[in-house]
């Protein structure tokens, strides 16, 4: 569904922004790295588990932003690193521990499912080999060496939930799933919310914590993982260079949350914006016709008014994927102008999935304050020109689904 | 849009056009109505894989439904295509194109025990083990399959593609409470003008050894095994826990004037909707019920109704000690002394707990409440708690004359939705 121009819209502000990347901790410091003359070398590790790269979680003192040694204790790295980026974001806007905005504050969360207990399920399928009973084996041994509280760090809604508990945000709290389209929709239904007066103040975002073996089987399971230019030498590759090879995703751990506000309410506030989101778009269709699924990009692309907004530069949100990835570049292209700077984020901070769109969306957000924008991540991305006034953001997903949003000076 | 068009707040008034519903019970809305108003339990001992050695060897599981595989993902479409099916034919859009967005509570889903073991055991000559096996085998073989299983996003996506609904499907969850969520996104679509209609979707088949255990480990569970159809016990004094259960339900939502325009049968009205957030505790709620009672009174509020005029109260009413104290207190502090003469049931002690279903598996039913003049029971009560002094609807259903429905959803991770159903249009 997209937005409806035609109704009275409210106008929607970015205020405040969390971010952590395998680059480091903070918009600002995120900014200024990214941003600077030359990219920065891809921060990867791909020993530890080898042919895959991946793009850790920077050093961080959880205890900066959940105080309290049992909540951290209460939870696994994927809902620390949200729980940490989202307190990030509400600091940014000038809202943590403001009671009143708070705890009327909307939330919603783009979430997976959690970390399983590495080392348990190791031993089960290594007592596995040549067991014939493989259902008492599994009874037995999750009965006994399960953590009791682990499922509370599995269950996807239990990151919004801890929050709530850490940060007090209890306006409402939903949490969206589907892999990158939980990221999509949960942005695009944040906007709508807010354009019609159904919300004032909102925090939505997600994380991805990519470094644990049980988050790539399931991708690797449809041949999605990135393991080199061919499929299992091993070594990295920025996305572009990716799609003369055999392609894929290199998963990325990363925190992104946004605070969106009525522009009334931040005005009344005295908050300043880091941009106007001005919409979301998104679409869902059968990626088997090429030719249909580029009529749906560019049926967004027109929906959202990007060329008429004059956006000469795409964030993207790019996977990686054969096929997809270079059918989205030549769409931006098409309908943009051949010279379009497009930067697929994915080559410097990873494939974080849910947090995919809320990535690119404050990355975008922080180029318009800064009035800058990227260099080249990859030798055949152009370069860009004068202080951007308008960004195309772009979620394409490895798999089904698609969203985009147009971001405007503010 | 003419004035009888809109509520209170004048807000299109959304009705539902169709439903349908599957739980232990069985398949299908008679089907299920039928075993509800009769008091039946559709708890028995699991038999879908052992469960030697656990706590609780009980559970309200669908057997019935000839899923593409036994597993948590495939049980749990089978149930949603079914349901959905049901609730379009009912509606009268069953041609493949349905005029509004999907909102699906979706089950959590992962690979489970039975697919790690098919995979390593593809790749038995394999020096590594573990994760490192699964990942070597994929990077051989491809399992397409079971990768589109085991995303979060695929049961809305093939129910979205099956029955051409529009746009980008959303697949939420918020625990226990996702049921009335998804209602609760359709009713926000509706209200803010992006479509006339919605289906909302919510299906839990994740009944798993490991899920028993998950829920065994965090003592949510019942582990009264000896009589399965006993041992949901809502409101009662010796009830001990939940019992986990499988199930799913389709709502068709649309405005009263596109209903009224293509003259579809109007099968009862949502009034209102309320939700707030509890940050007190990943399971428990806080010890003061605010964030409870302000979910019941804004779903009142928003309904535009007084305390006065609920004639009925679906419980969540899960059986756990916890659960059904602090929503008789909860509901006590809302409607005060007068909640003692407002007949409130909980389903879950016939069906189970659906989970995620669950809250759109009880809307349907509070909806047939409503339009059969009949409550549902809550069965099992013979050994009534004393500081719970409800009128719980005990064991055998009763006529009634309900023309409005409370129904409460709570869930873990702070979730509290509450939903308010109306019989009559005006």
């Amino acid at each position: 569904m997209t937005t409806d121009n035609s109704r009275m819209q409210r106008e929607v502000w970015i205020t405040g922004i969390g971010f952590v990347s395998c680059l480091g901790e903070g918009a600002d410091l995120n900014w200024q790295k990214l941003s600077a003359d030359k990219a920065p070398e891809p921060v990867i590790d791909c020993d530890k588990i080898a042919p895959y790269c991946i793009h850790p979680i920077p050093e961080l003192d959880w205890s900066t932003q959940i105080p309290r040694r049992g909540d951290v204790r209460q939870m696994e790295n994927w809902q620390r690193l949200g729980t940490y980026t989202a307190g990030l974001a509400l600091e940014d806007a000038g809202i943590k521990d403001n009671m009143d905005l708070c705890s009327t504050m909307d939330l919603v969360v783009a979430a997976g499912g959690g970390e399983r207990d590495i080392e348990t399920d190791n031993n089960i399928m290594a007592l596995a080999i040549g067991n014939n009973d493989r259902e008492h084996l599994v009874l037995e041994r999750l009965s006994n060496d399960l953590r009791p509280t682990l499922f509370l760090a599995q269950l996807s809604n239990l990151l919004a939930g801890n929050i709530s508990i850490v940060h007090k945000v209890t306006g409402s709290s939903r949490t969206y799933m589907g892999e990158e389209t939980a990221g999509v929709t949960a942005i695009e239904n944040a906007v709508s919310r807010i354009q019609a007066g159904q919300s004032t103040h909102l925090l939505v975002g997600g994380s991805y914590h990519a470094d644990r073996p049980d988050a790539i089987v399931p991708h690797e399971l449809g041949h999605f993982i990135f393991s080199g230019m061919k499929k299992g030498e091993g070594g990295f590759a920025g996305i572009n260079e990716r799609q003369s090879g055999d392609g894929g995703m290199a998963l990325g751990s990363v925190g992104a949350f946004l605070v969106l506000e009525d522009a009334e309410h931040a005005r009344a506030r005295g908050a300043t914006p880091y941009a106007k989101l001005s919409g979301v778009a998104s679409d869902l269709g059968s990626r088997s016709d090429d030719e249909a699924t580029k009529a749906r990009l560019t049926d967004i692309i027109a929906k959202l008014g990007a060329k008429e907004a004059g956006a000469d530069r795409v964030i993207s949100g790019a996977s990686g994927v054969c096929g997809i990835t270079d059918l989205e570049f030549d769409v931006l292209r098409e309908t943009l102008g051949n010279d379009i700077a497009i930067r697929a984020h994915g080559t410097q901070i990873g494939q974080p999935l849910e947090a995919n769109f809320p990535a690119g969306v404050a990355l975008a957000a922080l180029a318009l304050k800064n009035g800058g924008f990227y260099p080249p991540f990859e030798e055949v991305e152009k370069p860009a020109g004068s202080p951007p006034s308008s960004i195309l953001v772009t979620t394409i997903s490895h798999g089904p689904g698609e969203g985009m949003a147009l971001l405007e000076k503010a | 849009m003419t004035k009888t068009y809109t509520d209170h707040k004048g807000r299109p008034i959304i009705v539902v056009s169709g439903y349908g519903v599957v739980t232990s019970l069985g398949r299908g809305v008679k089907d299920n109505w039928t075993a509800l108003i009769a008091g039946k339990s559709g708890i028995t001992k699991v038999n879908r894989f052992s469960t030697e050695g656990l706590r609780t060897v009980i559970a309200g599981t669908v057997n019935f439904m000839q899923p593409e595989e036994v597993s948590a993902p495939g049980i749990s479409f089978a149930m949603a295509d079914a349901t959905t099916q049901e609730a379009l034919t009912m509606a009268n859009f069953d041609n493949g194109s349905f005029p509004g967005p999907l909102y699906f509570a979706a089950p959590p889903v992962e690979l489970e025990w039975q697919h790690r073991f098919a995979i390593m055991d593809d790749n038995k000559d394999s020096d590594v083990a573990g994760y490192d096996a699964l990942l070597a085998a994929a990077r051989v073989k491809k399992y397409q399959k079971t990768h589109d299983l085991v995303q979060l996003g695929t049961i809305a996506f093939r129910l979205a593609e099956k029955y051409g609904t529009k746009g980008l499907p959303i697949s939420l969850s918020t625990a226990c409470a996702s049921g009335a969520t998804a209602l609760q996104q359709g009713i926000e679509a509706i209200r803010r003008g992006d479509t006339q209609a919605a289906l909302c979707v919510a299906s839990d088949g994740s009944v798993t050894a490991e899920g028993l255990i998950r829920f065994s480990l965090l003592s949510a569970l019942t582990t009264a095994n000896e009589t399965p159809s006993k041992a949901s016990k809502p409101f009662s004094k010796d009830r001990d826990g939940f019992v986990m259960a499988e199930g799913s339900a389709a709502l068709v939502l649309e405005t009263l004037e596109h209903a009224t325009a293509r003259g579809a049968n109007i099968l009862g009205v949502i009034r209102g909707v309320g939700e707030k957030a509890d940050s007190f505790h990943r399971t428990r709620t806080s010890p003061d019920g605010a964030p409870v009672i302000e979910a019941v009174k804004a779903g009142l509020e928003d309904a535009g109704i007084t305390d006065n005029s609920v004639d009925y109260i679906n419980a969540h009413g899960t059986s756990t000690p916890e659960n059904d104290r602090m929503e008789y207190n909860n509901l006590k502090a809302v409607f005060g002394e007068k909640i003692h003469s407002i007949p409130i049931s909980s389903n879950k002690s016939m069906i189970g707990h659906t989970l995620t279903a669950g809250g759109a598996v009880e809307a349907v039913f509070s909806l047939l409440t409503m339009r059969e003049g009949v409550i549902p029971p809550t069965i099992n009560y013979e050994n009534p708690d004393p500081e719970i002094p409800l009128d719980v609807v005990p064991n055998v259903k009763r006529d009634a004359d309900v023309a409005t429905v409370l129904s409460n959803s709570f869930g873990f991770g702070g979730q509290n939705a509450c939903l308010v159903f109306g019989r009559d249009v005006a």
